[in-house]
C-alpha cells in the first residue's frame, strides 16, 4: 500500500512577523469558516485519486493553524479519515503560536487526534520577541507549553531562531538553556534568513546589527554541541531531536528521492504537492481558492484531464505551476534534499531508485567535494561534513545536472 | 549627365565641434534643396547607423548630392560630403576634406569655439579649402552671436561679420546658407580631357556589387568599362557602374567627370584594395602622379577580444571578417590566452573605434565578449639590434634581452574655461604630460597644449577630463611620434597564478599606483571562494601590491520544506548558472566582467 504525507495550510495570522515570508493573512471569523469548508471540499474531491492510501503524517502548517477552533481541526481530520487510511500511529502535527490555545482547546485538539505540537517560540528573550514582531512573550509560551503537557502532548517541538539582530552567542545560549530545561522532544533552530519582502528586509538598517558571518557560524556550531550534551541529535541542517522523535513529516520532503513511494499532498491555499513524478502548487489567490467548484472534480479524474483543465478552466482551477519531474530532476533532489540530513544519502538507495550507480552520475562531483573535505563517505553513506554544511549551497548546486 | 557645367557644381563639407549641429544643418540643406519630400526625411539623414544616431556622432562619412535652384535662376549641384566627427578618424576626415573645395564651419552661438572646432578648421585650411562660418543655435536664450563672430575672427582669423545666423533645428536662415555656398565656395577645377585622377575618400562593401568606391574626380572621366588602377595598392578592375549619391541610395549615371563626386563599382571583393586616400586612375591612360596625402592607416590601440562562450569563436571570426569588409582600419589576428582561450588581437584607430566595434559585435552579431585591457603599440629595441612592435603585453621579450623601449606620444589640445585650468593641468601631470603652452582664446577660456603618452589617454582620460571640468573641457590630439620611455610589464597574479589577459605595459612610475588599484578592483569583482584568494600585482616577478579575497564562511539555506523545493532549487540553479559565466584560472573562478572592469580604474581615489 502506498503511503503519503498530507500538508494542510492554514494561512491566517493575528499579525505578520517581521521576518516571515510565508503565505499568511489576517482574517475574520467568517472568512476562516469559509476557508475550512473549502478545505474539506478539496480533501473530499481529491479522495478519488488517493483513495486507499495510507496517510503516514499530517502537518497543519501556517500561518497559525492554532487560530482555528479545535472543532474545525477535528472536522478536517475527520474528513481525511473518511477518505483515506489514517492509522493510530499517524504523526499529526499542528503548528501553534503561544497564547492562541487555552487548556480546553489543547485538550480538544489532543482528543481530535493531534499528537504532535510545534510551538513557535523563536526566542526566550522578550526584547528579541518584540524585535521580531511576535505577538507573545516568553511567559505566554511557558503557560502554553505546560498546558500542552497537561493535555497529554508527549511530542512537542519548539521552533527557535538564532543570529537575530543584536544577538550574541551568550544570549543565544541563554535561550537554548531555558528551552532545554523544559525537555521538549524536538527543537528546530534556524539561522535567521532575511527574506525579500519582509519588514525586516525593508527596514534592516533600523534594527541592531546582525551577527557577522563568523559569529553566526560560531552560534551554529555551539548549538550542535550544546544540544548534543542535552541529548538532542542534529538530524538535519536545522533540526534536532531526542532519539526516535525526528519529525516524520519533514523527513518525507528531505528523503523524497530515497523513499520515492512517500508522496506528499498539500491541501489549502498555496500548498505544494508532489505525487509520483508530478509537482504542483495550489493557487495563492484566496478568492479563487474559495470559489473552487465542481470543475475541480474533473481535475482529479485523471492526470491527463487535469493538465488540460489546469490550462482551460481558468478561474476554476486552483492548481498552478504543474510540472513533471524528469529523472534528472529526481536525481538532483535525491542529492540536494537528502544531503540536508546528517545521515546523508545511500549509494545503494540511489542505485535502487534510478537503476544507475551514483558514481556514474556524480563521480566527479563527489570526488571534488570529498577532496575538499566538504563531503565524507562512510561505507554506503555520503554526507556533508560540518564545514560542508556551512557552505552547503555551493556544494549542493554542483549536484544540479 | 556628362554635360554638367563645372561652374554649377559645389563640393563642400561641414565642419563643427561635436553637438554644434552639423548633422542637423545637413538635414536642412537636403530638405531645402527639395530633392526629398518631408516624408522621406529621416531625422539626421547622414548618420545612418543606429549606433551613430545613439551616440550623436558620425562614424562613416556619408555623402549626398542635391540640386539647388538658386536666386540667380540657375540650378546648382551640391555634393555634401559628411566627415566623421571624432579624432580617431582624423585621417578619414582629412581625405574627405581633400575631396571638397570648401567648407562650412558651424559654430554654436552659445558655446563658441571648441578644441575640435579648431582642429577641424585647421585641417580644412591645411587642405586649402575656402571656409565660411555660420553661427547656429541662435534660438537659444544663451546665444551670443556677436561675441562668437569676434571669437571666430580673433582665434581662427577668418572673416565672420556677415556669417549667416541660423537655427538649423528650426530651419531659420537656411536660404542664406545655400546662397553663401554658391558665392563663397569655389567651383571645382580640372579638365575632363586629362588622364583620370580620382581620390578615394570612402568605400563600403555591398554583397551584390562588391566594394562601392566613393571618389572625387579631380581630372579626367570614368564610365562603365574603364579599366582602372588604384595607384597605391596596385589593384586593377573594370568599372561596372558609376553614379552619384541620392539620399540613402545610389543613383547610376553614364559618366563621372572632373569636378564631380560619385561612386564606382568594379566587382572588387575587398575594401583593402580601395584604401581611403588612394588615387584611382585609368590603367590604359594613367595620370603622371598620384594625388598627394595618401597614408597607410595604422592601428593605434590594440586589445584582445574573446567570446564569453568559447564555442562562439567561429562566430566571432565571421563577424570580424564581415565588419572588416567595410572597415579597412580594423585589424585582427587570432591569438590564444591561457585565461580566456581562443580569441583575436584586434587593432583600432583609437578607443572610440574600439568601443564602436565592440558594440557592433555585441549588438549586430549578438556576441558576448570579453575584452582585455587596451594597449598601444610599443617599440621594443632588443639587445641584438632587432626592433619588435609590441601589441600584446604577453609577447614582451625577457627584460635581459631588451635594450630600451619606446612609446607613442601625442600632441593634445585641450580647450577649457579658466576656472578648471588648474585641475586639468594636474590631470595632465598625473598622466605624464609635458606642458607645451597655453593661449587665452578669450578672457575666460584657454587652449592648453600638452604632449602626452598615448597609453595614458586611451583608458579613461576623456572621462577624467569631463569630470574634472564639469563637462566643459574639449579635447583633440594628433600622433606626434615615438619616444623612449621607462616601461614595465605589470602582471596580475590570482591565487599565485599569473593571468595573462590582465597583464599590461605601464610606465615604471605609475606601476605601483596602477597595480594597487587593479588589485582593489579585482578584490571587489572576484566572488568569495571556499578558500582565501591572494590577488597580487607584480613587476618582473616582484610583488608590488596585494589584496585578499576572504574565504567564504557561510552559504546555507536554514530551511527547506515541501513548499519551498521549487524555489530553493531555483536558487541553487542561479548559483550554478553564475558559475558558468566565470573563467576558471587554476582553482579560482573569475567573472567575465572582472576582465573589463579593470579597464576603468576610477581616478578619484
Amino acid at each position: 500500500m502506498r503511503s503519503m504525507g498530507v500538508y494542510i495550510h492554514i494561512p491566517f495570522c493575528v499579525r505578520k512577523c517581521a521576518y516571515c515570508d510565508f503565505l499568511s493573512m489576517p482574517a475574520e471569523r467568517t472568512r476562516q469558516m469559509e476557508y475550512v469548508r473549502a478545505l474539506k471540499r478539496e480533501i473530499a474531491q481529491a479522495a478519488q485519486r488517493y483513495s486507499g492510501r495510507t496517510v503516514e503524517t499530517v502537518f497543519f502548517g501556517g500561518g497559525t493553524p492554532s487560530l482555528l477552533e479545535a472543532e474545525e481541526i477535528a472536522e478536517i481530520l475527520d474528513c481525511l479519515r473518511a477518505q483515506y487510511q489514517v492509522d493510530a500511529d499517524t504523526e499529526i502535527t499542528l503548528e501553534m503560536n503561544p497564547g492562541t490555545a487555552g487548556a480546553d482547546k489543547l485538550l480538544r485538539l489532543r482528543n481530535a487526534g493531534v499528537n504532535r505540537l510545534s510551538i513557535g517560540l523563536q526566542s526566550a528573550v522578550n526584547a528579541e520577541l518584540a524585535l521580531l514582531g511576535r505577538i507573545h512573550t516568553y511567559e505566554d509560551f511557558l503557560r502554553t507549553f505546560h498546558l500542552a503537557r497537561e493535555a497529554a502532548f508527549s511530542n512537542i517541538n519548539i521552533d527557535l531562531m538564532s543570529a537575530l539582530p543584536g544577538q550574541s552567542t551568550a544570549g543565544w545560549l541563554c535561550t537554548l538553556g531555558t528551552v532545554t530545561a523544559l525537555e521538549p522532544e524536538h527543537i528546530s533552530a534556524y539561522s535567521l534568513m532575511i527574506e525579500e519582502g519582509t519588514t525586516l528586509y525593508d527596514n534592516l538598517e533600523t534594527y541592531p546589527a546582525l551577527p557577522d558571518e563568523d559569529e553566526e557560524r560560531h552560534i551554529y556550531q555551539v548549538t550542535k554541541q550544546f544540544l548534543a550534551e542535552k541529548g538532542y541529535q542534529r538530524y538535519e541542517i536545522s533540526n534536532y531531536a531526542r532519539p526516535g522523535y525526528e519529525c516524520r513529516h519533514n523527513s518525507i520532503y528531505w528523503q523524497r528521492g530515497v523513499r520515492h513511494t512517500a508522496d506528499y499532498v498539500g491541501f489549502g491555499l498555496g500548498a505544494s504537492s508532489t505525487v509520483g513524478a508530478e509537482r504542483w502548487r495550489n493557487t495563492s489567490d484566496m478568492e479563487r481558492y474559495l470559489q473552487q467548484d465542481a470543475a475541480i472534480e474533473l481535475d482529479y479524474n485523471s492526470q491527463k484531464t487535469e493538465r488540460v483543465c489546469a490550462k482551460k478552466t481558468g478561474h476554476n482551477a486552483i492548481r498552478e505551476d504543474l510540472e513533471e519531474l524528469s529523472k534528472d530532476d529526481r536525481m538532483e533532489e535525491f542529492m540536494f534534499l537528502g544531503l540536508r540530513m546528517t545521515a546523508g544519502i545511500s549509494k545503494q538507495e540511489f542505485e535502487d531508485s534510478f537503476g544507475i550507480a551514483l558514481e556514474d552520475i556524480y563521480g566527479d562531483v563527489l570526488r571534488r567535494w570529498t577532496d575538499r573535505n566538504m563531503l565524507i563517505q562512510q561505507g554506503d553513506q555520503i554526507r556533508l561534513t560540518d564545514a560542508g554544511i556551512d557552505v552547503s549551497n555551493v556544494v549542493l548546486a554542483d549536484f544540479l545536472l | 549627365m556628362s554635360n554638367i557645367d563645372q561652374s554649377k557644381i559645389r563640393n563642400f563639407c561641414i565642419v563643427a565641434h561635436i553637438d554644434h549641429g552639423k548633422s542637423t544643418l545637413a538635414d536642412r540643406i537636403i530638405e531645402k534643396t527639395g530633392l526629398l519630400t518631408s516624408r522621406e526625411m529621416q531625422d539626421q539623414i547622414l548618420d545612418n547607423m543606429d549606433l551613430e544616431r545613439e551616440r550623436g556622432i558620425t562614424i562613416k562619412a556619408q555623402t549626398v548630392r542635391t540640386v539647388y535652384r538658386a536666386q540667380d535662376g540657375n540650378e546648382y549641384i551640391f555634393n555634401l560630403i559628411d566627415t566623421p566627427g571624432h579624432v580617431d578618424f582624423n585621417y578619414e576626415v582629412s581625405r574627405a576634406l581633400a575631396a571638397c573645395d570648401g567648407a562650412i564651419l558651424v559654430v554654436d552661438a552659445a558655446q563658441g569655439i571648441e578644441a575640435q572646432t579648431l582642429a577641424n578648421v585647421y585641417l580644412a585650411l591645411d587642405h586649402d579649402l575656402d571656409v565660411f562660418p555660420v553661427i547656429n543655435k541662435i534660438d537659444l536664450p544663451s546665444a551670443r552671436p556677436d561675441w562668437v563672430k569676434n571669437e571666430i575672427e580673433d582665434v581662427i582669423g577668418i572673416e565672420a561679420q556677415d556669417a549667416p545666423l541660423i537655427s538649423a533645428k528650426n530651419g531659420v536662415g537656411i536660404e542664406e546658407v545655400l546662397e553663401a555656398i554658391i558665392d563663397r565656395i569655389p567651383a571645382p577645377k580640372g579638365s575632363a580631357d586629362n588622364p583620370l585622377q580620382a581620390l578615394i575618400f570612402d568605400s563600403v562593401y555591398d554583397s551584390y556589387k562588391g566594394v562601392i568606391v566613393f571618389c572625387r574626380i579631380m581630372e579626367g572621366r570614368v564610365s562603365r568599362g574603364t579599366k582602372i588602377r588604384m595607384m597605391a595598392t596596385g589593384a586593377q578592375a573594370d568599372v561596372v557602374e558609376v553614379g552619384y549619391f541620392g539620399a540613402g541610395q545610389f543613383i547610376p549615371c553614364d559618366e563621372l567627370s572632373a569636378g564631380m563626386v560619385g561612386y564606382l563599382t568594379a566587382s572588387i571583393k575587398n575594401v583593402k584594395d580601395t584604401a581611403v586616400g588612394d588615387t584611382v586612375t585609368d590603367a590604359e591612360r594613367p595620370c603622371a602622379e598620384p594625388l598627394p596625402g595618401y597614408k597607410k592607416v595604422l592601428s593605434m590601440v590594440y586589445c584582445g577580444l574573446y567570446p564569453a562562450d568559447g564555442a562562439k569563436y567561429p562566430d566571432l571570426r565571421d563577424a570580424l571578417e564581415k565588419l572588416q569588409l567595410n572597415d579597412a582600419s580594423l585589424f585582427y589576428e587570432p591569438e590564444t590566452s591561457v585565461a580566456l582561450g581562443f580569441g583575436f588581437r584586434c587593432g583600432f584607430l583609437g578607443l572610440l573605434h574600439l568601443e564602436i566595434i565592440q558594440e557592433r559585435l555585441e549588438r549586430e552579431y549578438n556576441l558576448d565578449l570579453v575584452t582585455t585591457a587596451p594597449g598601444v603599440v610599443y617599440k621594443v629595441y632588443r639587445t641584438n639590434g632587432e626592433v619588435v612592435e609590441l601589441t600584446n603585453p604577453s609577447n614582451l621579450p625577457d627584460p635581459s634581452e631588451i635594450d630600451y623601449m619606446e612609446e607613442p606620444i601625442v600632441t593634445a589640445e585641450i580647450m577649457v574655461t579658466t576656472e578648471f585650468i588648474g585641475s586639468i593641468m594636474e590631470l595632465c601631470q598625473e598622466r605624464r604630460g609635458r606642458y607645451l603652452g597655453m593661449e587665452y582664446v578669450e578672457e575666460t577660456r584657454a587652449l592648453l597644449r600638452y604632449e602626452l603618452p598615448l597609453n595614458e589617454i586611451i583608458y579613461d582620460f576623456f572621462d577624467a577630463l569631463k569630470s574634472r571640468s564639469r563637462g566643459y573641457a574639449s579635447f583633440d590630439y594628433d600622433i606626434k611620434g615615438y619616444e623612449q620611455s621607462e616601461l614595465v610589464k605589470l602582471d596580475i597574479l590570482i591565487n599565485k597564478e599569473e593571468v595573462d589577459a590582465l597583464s599590461f605595459i605601464v610606465h615604471k612610475q605609475s606601476a605601483y599606483d596602477r597595480g594597487r588599484r587593479m588589485c582593489e578592483k579585482l578584490k571587489d569583482e572576484i566572488p568569495r571562494h571556499l578558500f582565501e584568494i591572494p590577488i597580487q600585482a607584480a613587476v618582473g616577478g616582484k610583488v608590488i601590491a596585494r589584496e585578499t579575497v576572504k574565504a567564504m564562511r557561510k552559504d546555507v539555506l536554514a530551511k527547506c520544506y515541501g513548499g519551498d523545493i521549487t524555489r530553493k532549487k531555483k536558487l541553487l540553479e542561479k548559483q550554478k548558472e553564475g558559475k558558468k559565466r566565470m573563467r576558471q584560472i587554476g582553482n579560482v573562478e573569475i567573472p567575465q566582467k572582472a576582465f573589463m572592469s579593470v579597464l576603468k580604474l576610477d581616478d578619484s581615489k
